[in-house]
């Protein structure tokens, strides 16, 4: 077998076996009956609208999007001035900083997810649905942090003094140069993070798991209480949006760059 | 127009002084190259100009303006990067027009402008185009166009032509020294190759450790070179150490009648073109050991008692002679200078 | 806009805002969690504040350093088999055209951003009797009766394997996509076949990546919580299941916390290790 058929082989088989859930999930979310078949044994949709028009599933939806949405926010509010200082000042010390807003979401989630439910739990506010969005909004700053980081190292500080050699001064040059350039980083961390945030599960858990039922927690629990394919629909759901998130950050932005390659060919 | 004058300016990073006590003034109107190897200074120099850096000490004026405290963006100075500095996420002409539309002017003179300089610098109806799509030498013009199109009150260049290849950088040369002809402007260009700096300027400003060597019109520098730094770098000197001897200076090789050395020695500079290869008589006898034939003109390399010699001549007026001759070097006593 | 060094109060504050923030929503969790850990467990459910070295005596115990052993070893086998796989696959991935590149990069950072609880539960479908790849046999006439293949310890180390892939490719890439490929074909000129190229120039020139690779994969499958719940008996459960299940349904939270606390330590001395050894040297021009 030729060298090149081998290598060949190797990529469609890992592509294969990445895929391979993905695509038992698709087809079990199609089965007609609420059993767990593969293949399935009748097709329906009916899963799919589901998730909207079964009040359970709805409102989890709609608690994962207003999470995903603000604490993505949030996490790009607090990653922005981190990135933004480190690039425009001297101070090694802020590297310190750097690490703070890294390091939840290094560690195992675990480590998070305990850390937040002591710490609401003595704060007083366990349960409440605030807590998540800040939990999340904290874990997840690493992502938006990247990118900005990337983002801000991308900026050939020649054209910054040639703006201003050209009369622009500091908000000017923050205005017309600096945000336009950054405005694909920003993009892309806040569809990061937002992504990340729709899939997680154990610190949504741990803070606000008894009072809001995110889609990963309802998904979790119907595991235990009852096997319904909207599970497996919500499962390829996630899969198309994540990909549909990251295929518009390759089309609009430079991917690849952003995953740490040098060059930029497209 | 106004002079631009240096008085004193030094730049200090930590115990380095990469600009040391620089006075000079630079005429208004005219073209001035600072010139020398890198890391001789000419950059920061050119930097502190635009108010990039601030001077550790010094003043920099512009006729009666102290201009030393006064913030890059308020100077009123164009300047063309070495990396040109082009915005990425803007067209060409809005990236000429850039200057203008921050000075609140309206969009249709800022476009008219834009135009007008697209003309200037020969890129017309390229306006539209994405920055990245040009070639070198388009976002060259495009970065000149850009430094103009304010209408500043001096031109500041960094080496500006050393990403483009030879054919294309010797024709850019002619072409800045034209426009800036044309445009009166006082210019200073910051460059490490002397041939660039002898073609273009009014002035050349040789530097080396942070000091000024020698500044002059290129002629003078090139025949009476201040010291032997400035001989070896503006074109290629002999450089031969002397000693007084009774009817001249003795030099490795021979000697050389009709000069003199204040102090008993000193150091020689001939260019190659001075020193005429013979088989007759002559000052210096030596044995060719290398002969490199550049088409035009042909460089002959003399050992002469262990120093190595250049002559250079057009091929028809020289001898033809093979590495292992032994041959002699006349010396166009006019012409060869004596330097400290 | 030069980069100097902050001089008024007011230069300071796009960080301290956020160092603020951080220091309240990181460091205060963690101090408190840090502090819960010394906490004496009270029956019911509680805990009282108190200053006992309980908890972490517990690490001592048989059924601990049981836990802990398994959970070393798990993450290992995982890292060294996501590792192996994603080696000879990003090297091919890194010298693609970009836009097919740029396409697998899509498709794995999908897999990478979905929860554990999706993957746990795509595997343990895959994996089933009525749903898995056993129907395929089945189908094939190999088998007679379709049989589910979890729980157990092989369904556990695929998911967590599939789990870990498309990481340990992301932080392959950036090392692989800027190896100089002169190396390689230095190589071949010289007379070595591809697979030969590979192995002895290609791999030898990223050891220290390698390495490093290795030990942040570790760290990120020590991070499974739902996994080895749901493919595995208890005899598969590792840290960090133990944690949440000592938090939640034992109600121990002094213990999970000391847990949590050895973890973290563990885990930053790894990363650190990791930071430190992953620095390569660069062809020689």
């Amino acid at each position: 077998m030729s060298a090149r058929l081998a290598g060949r082989l190797f990529m469609g088989a890992v592509g294969v076996l990445l895929a391979a859930p993905v695509v038992v999930l698709a087809g079990v979310s199609l089965n007609a009956k609420k059993t767990l078949v593969f293949p399935p044994e009748g097709l329906s949709l009916s899963w799919y609208t589901d998730i909207v028009t079964d009040d359970g599933w709805r409102s989890a939806l709609v608690a994962s999007l207003t999470v995903a949405t603000l604490s993505a926010a949030i996490a790009v509010l607090v990653a922005l001035p981190i990135a933004w200082f480190l690039w425009r000042r001297i101070f090694p010390l802020a590297e310190i900083v750097r690490g703070l807003g890294l390091a939840p979401f290094i560690l195992p989630p675990v480590i998070t997810a305990l850390g937040f439910l002591s710490f609401w739990a003595t704060a007083g506010f366990y349960g409440q649905g605030f807590t998540v969005l800040v939990s999340h909004g904290i874990f997840l700053v690493a992502l938006p942090l990247v990118t900005l980081s990337m983002g801000f190292g991308s900026i050939d500080r020649e054209i910054v003094e040639a703006g201003a050699t050209m009369g622009a001064d500091d908000r000017t040059l923050l205005r017309t140069v600096i945000l336009p350039l950054m405005t694909p980083y920003v993009v892309s961390g806040y569809a990061f993070a937002f992504v990340l945030s729709l899939n997680e599960y154990i610190i949504a858990y741990m803070t606000v798991g008894f009072t809001v039922e995110t889609l990963p927690i309802k998904v979790f629990n119907s595991l235990r209480y009852g096997y319904t394919p909207t599970m497996a629909a919500v499962a390829v759901v996630f899969v198309g949006l994540a990909a549909l998130v990251f295929g518009l950050i390759a089309r609009f932005g430079d991917l690849r760059r952003l995953l740490g390659a040098l060059d930029h060919r497209t | 127009m106004t002079d631009l004058t240096l008085q004193n300016v030094t730049k200090s990073f930590g115990h380095v002084k990469a600009v040391d006590g620089v006075d000079l003034t630079v005429p208004g109107g005219t073209f001035v190259c600072l010139l020398g190897p890198s890391g001789c200074g000419k950059t920061t120099l050119l930097r502190m100009i635009a108010g990039l850096e601030d001077p550790t000490e010094g003043r920099i004026r512009l006729g009666e303006e102290d201009l030393t405290a006064v913030p890059a963006h308020r100077r009123g100075f164009g300047m063309v990067f070495q990396s040109l500095a082009l915005f990425p996420h803007l067209t060409v002409a809005e990236n000429i027009g850039y200057p203008l539309r921050i000075r609140g002017r309206p969009k249709a003179e800022v476009r008219r402008r834009a135009e007008d300089l697209l003309d200037l610098v020969q890129l017309s109806g390229y306006g539209d185009r994405s920055v990245a799509r040009l070639s070198g030498g388009q976002r060259q013009r495009v970065a000149i166009a850009r430094a103009l199109a304010f209408e500043p009150r001096l031109f500041l260049l960094d080496e500006p032509l050393s990403a483009l290849d030879a054919k294309l950088r010797e024709a850019m040369q002619v072409e800045l020294r034209q426009l800036q002809r044309r445009l009166g402007i006082t210019t200073i260009v910051v460059t490490h190759d002397q041939r660039e700096a002898m073609t273009m300027a009014d002035m050349v400003v040789v530097m080396s450790g942070g000091r000024i060597r020698q500044a002059d019109v290129p002629s003078r520098v090139y025949r009476h070179p201040a010291d032997a730094f400035v001989a070896d770098f503006i074109g290629s000197s002999n450089l031969v150490e002397a000693v007084a001897a009774p009817g001249g200076l003795k030099v490795p090789g021979g000697t050389i009648p009709g000069l003199s050395c204040p102090g008993g020695r000193c150091t020689l500079s001939i260019r190659p073109e001075d020193l005429t290869l013979t088989l007759g008589e002559a000052h210096i006898r030596g044995t060719v050991t290398f002969v490199r034939d550049l088409g035009a003109t042909v460089e002959t390399f003399v050992d002469a008692e262990g120093v190595t010699l250049v002559s250079a001549a057009q091929p028809s007026d020289r001898p033809a002679v093979e590495p292992g001759a032994a041959v002699g070097l006349t010396v166009d006593v006019a012409k060869a200078v004596v330097l400290p | 806009m030069r980069r100097e060094a902050p001089r008024s109060a007011a230069d300071f504050l796009p960080i301290a805002l956020p160092a603020a923030v951080l220091g309240v929503f990181f460091l205060i969790p963690f101090g408190i969690m840090l502090a819960v850990s010394f906490f004496k467990r009270v029956q019911g459910g509680f805990y009282e504040p108190d200053f006992v070295l309980d908890n972490y005596a517990r690490f001592l115990s048989a059924f601990f350093g049981g836990v802990l052993g398994f959970s070393v070893l798990l993450a290992g086998l995982v890292s060294l088999v996501a590792v192996a796989i994603a080696l000879p696959f990003t090297h091919r991935l890194a010298r693609m055209r970009p836009r097919a590149q740029v396409a697998w990069l899509v498709g794995l950072l999908s897999v990478l951003s979905l929860s554990e609880v999706i993957i746990g539960f795509a595997w343990s479908t895959l994996l089933s009797k009525t749903a898995g790849v056993t129907n395929l046999l089945v189908f094939a006439g190999i088998i007679e009766e379709s049989f589910s293949l979890s729980p157990s310890f092989g369904a556990v180390l695929t998911a967590m394997v599939y789990q870990a892939f498309p990481y340990s490719v992301l932080v392959l890439y950036p090392a692989l996509v800027r190896l100089d490929p002169s190396l390689d074909e230095a190589a071949r000129t010289l007379g070595a076949s591809p697979l030969r190229a590979f192995f002895t120039v290609v791999l030898p020139a990223l050891r220290r990546t390698i390495v490093a690779t290795l030990i942040l994969v570790f760290v990120f499958a020590l991070g499974s919580y739902l996994i080895p719940q749901m493919l595995g008996r208890p005899q598969h459960w590792t840290i960090s299941v133990l944690v949440t299940d000592q938090a939640i349904y034992q109600s121990n939270m002094p213990f999970a916390a000391a847990m949590a606390v050895f973890l973290m330590l563990a885990c930053l001395a790894l990363i650190a290790l990791a930071g430190l050894v992953g620095r390569e040297r660069e062809a020689i021009r």
